[in-house]
């Protein structure tokens, strides 16, 4: 049946959860959503008009702009986020050394690389990469380049977050 | 302000009706860049998203395809479609980002009409016809007659583009863009030709160098008349040359902040040489 949403409540399925959104205009965008209202802090506002792609988050197993995603819309697609593709241990505190055990091997290999300066565009470049590897385990040059052209970063020069993407395809290989 | 995601036409056109004034919204990449800047604010929204008739397409028995408005462009750069029509899949490649032709549709660009919009030229080259339905009736449009000027169709408020039927041609057929850079950019000028054997006719449509898209009519009967386009395989540079130059009489530029007129005049005649090049070219 349609969904008819005022300003009420309606529930978003993200990083496996129902969340209810509460008291919310319902043309904020899914950014604003997530950072805002559900205290998701990892995707990133900037440009808010998807040329940055420092939001970036799955939907329905695509990589899209947060931004760009008017949040009372997105009811019945499966959201993940930054904070979703950790597998957190819930038993566990989140201190600093607990965290470092939960990253993944795309975040590890951009600590590692040196893949990461400001930071700002990281959170998006790794749902970015994430994604690509996902649907790509062995990507071309060009379509590393080409996957993450819609994620800006202006500190790297990006030399780096290639090399991070790099060692993540050997690393995965050789465990294959 | 109210947000409804039909899951069906149906439940789409009683919403509709429900809300006459309701903003459509398909992929978002158009309407929510305006209501995050507090350009619009509408009252109430239609989501078109959830709509799977809208989200497919098709090959239909008579050599044409139709392609639902809430395709995404990502689906157009690949298998079947990149296929039966290269030109649409490589304007789709150039659209933005790979976030934005996750979301971006073909009924967007349509919607927002913008002669910048890398789908209309191959819409145009291709004579497609848009699919306008509301709750009684339905209506099917050329796309010349669709596309009115500077962000203006001939939508009526009622009603929803379901779709586009374009033919499936025999012979070349590309599109090129210039911008600032390669990825995410608002096309400066475009041009996408076709070459359809079977009629023995060549198609050339230019974006961002007019209020509509044009279709270089003289420049393609010119051309028919210099080169046997069923079996040439290839073409003398003065041909080319010239088919640019009258391509770029065509165009009607303007100057904006994105470029000049004489900039895009100049560029849309050295896009035609190069694409009529690039289809005889064995
Ligand atoms: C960063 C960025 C880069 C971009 N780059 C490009 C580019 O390179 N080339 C390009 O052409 N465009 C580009 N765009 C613009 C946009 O992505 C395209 O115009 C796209 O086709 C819009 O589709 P959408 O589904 O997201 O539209 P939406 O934003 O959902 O809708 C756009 C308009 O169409 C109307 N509409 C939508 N669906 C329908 C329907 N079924 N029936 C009737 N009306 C409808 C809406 O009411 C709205 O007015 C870019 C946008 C962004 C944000």
């Amino acid at each position: 049946m349609s969904e008819s949403i005022g300003n009420e409540m309606y529930t978003l399925r993200i990083n496996g959860q129902d969340r209810p959104v509460v008291d919310a205009w319902v043309g904020e965008s899914l950014l604003y959503v997530l950072r805002e209202r559900l205290e998701l802090p990892g995707a990133k506002g900037a440009c808010e008009q998807g040329e940055c792609g420092s939001c970036t988050v799955l939907m329905d197993g695509d990589a899209v702009c947060s931004c760009l995603v008017m949040a009372a819309t997105a009811v019945g697609a499966e959201i993940v986020t930054v904070e979703g593709l950790i597998e957190k241990d819930p038993s566990m505190a989140a201190t600093a050394e607990v965290i470092a055990s939960q990253i993944t091997d795309v975040q590890q290999a951009f600590i590692t690389e040196g893949g990461v300066q400001c930071g700002f565009c990281t959170p998006g470049l790794i749902v970015a990469v994430h994604h690509l590897l996902d649907k790509n385990p062995d990507p071309t040059e060009l379509q590393v380049k080409e996957s993450i052209s819609g994620n800006i970063c202006r500190c790297t020069g990006y030399g780096r977050i290639f090399a991070a993407v790099e060692a993540v395809v050997q690393v995965r290989k050789a465990s294959r | 302000m109210t947000v409804a995601v039909p899951l069906s036409l149906i439940e789409a056109f009683d919403e509709l009706a429900r809300t006459p004034d309701a903003r459509l919204i398909q992929g978002g990449t158009d309407l929510m860049v305006e209501i995050n800047f507090n350009h619009v604010k509408p009252v109430d929204v239609i989501a078109l998203r959830r709509i799977k008739e809208l989200r497919t397409w098709q090959v239909n028995s008579n050599n044409t395809i139709t392609i639902g408005s809430g395709v995404p462009y990502q689906e157009m750069e690949v298998g079947q479609l990149k296929e039966l029509l290269p030109a649409l899949a490589e304007a789709a490649r150039t659209v933005g980002s790979p976030q934005i032709r996750a979301a971006g549709t073909l009924g967007g660009n349509l919607g927002t009409c913008s002669p910048a919009g890398d789908g209309l030229p191959v819409l145009f080259a291709l004579d497609a016809i848009v699919h306008l339905q509301s709750l009684k009736s339905s209506r099917d449009l050329s796309i010349h007659e669709f596309m009115l000027g500077v962000k203006r169709n001939a939508r009526h408020t009622n009603e929803i583009i379901t779709g586009v039927t374009v033919p499936v041609l025999d012979g070349w057929q590309g599109y090129a863009k210039v911008g600032v850079r390669n990825a995410m950019v608002i096309s400066v000028a475009s041009a996408c030709l076709a070459v359809d054997k079977k009629n023995n006719s060549v198609r050339i449509a230019l974006g961002a160098v007019g209020p509509t898209i044009i279709r270089c009519r003289d420049a393609e009967s010119w051309l028919v008349q210099q080169l046997d386009l069923t079996s040439a395989t290839s073409i003398d540079t003065t041909i080319a040359q010239e088919f640019g130059r009258r391509v770029a009489l065509e165009s009607k530029p303007i100057d904006d902040h994105r470029s000049t007129a004489e900039y895009r005049r100049h560029a849309v005649g050295v896009l035609a040489q190069r694409l009529i090049t690039r289809a005889y070219t064995s």
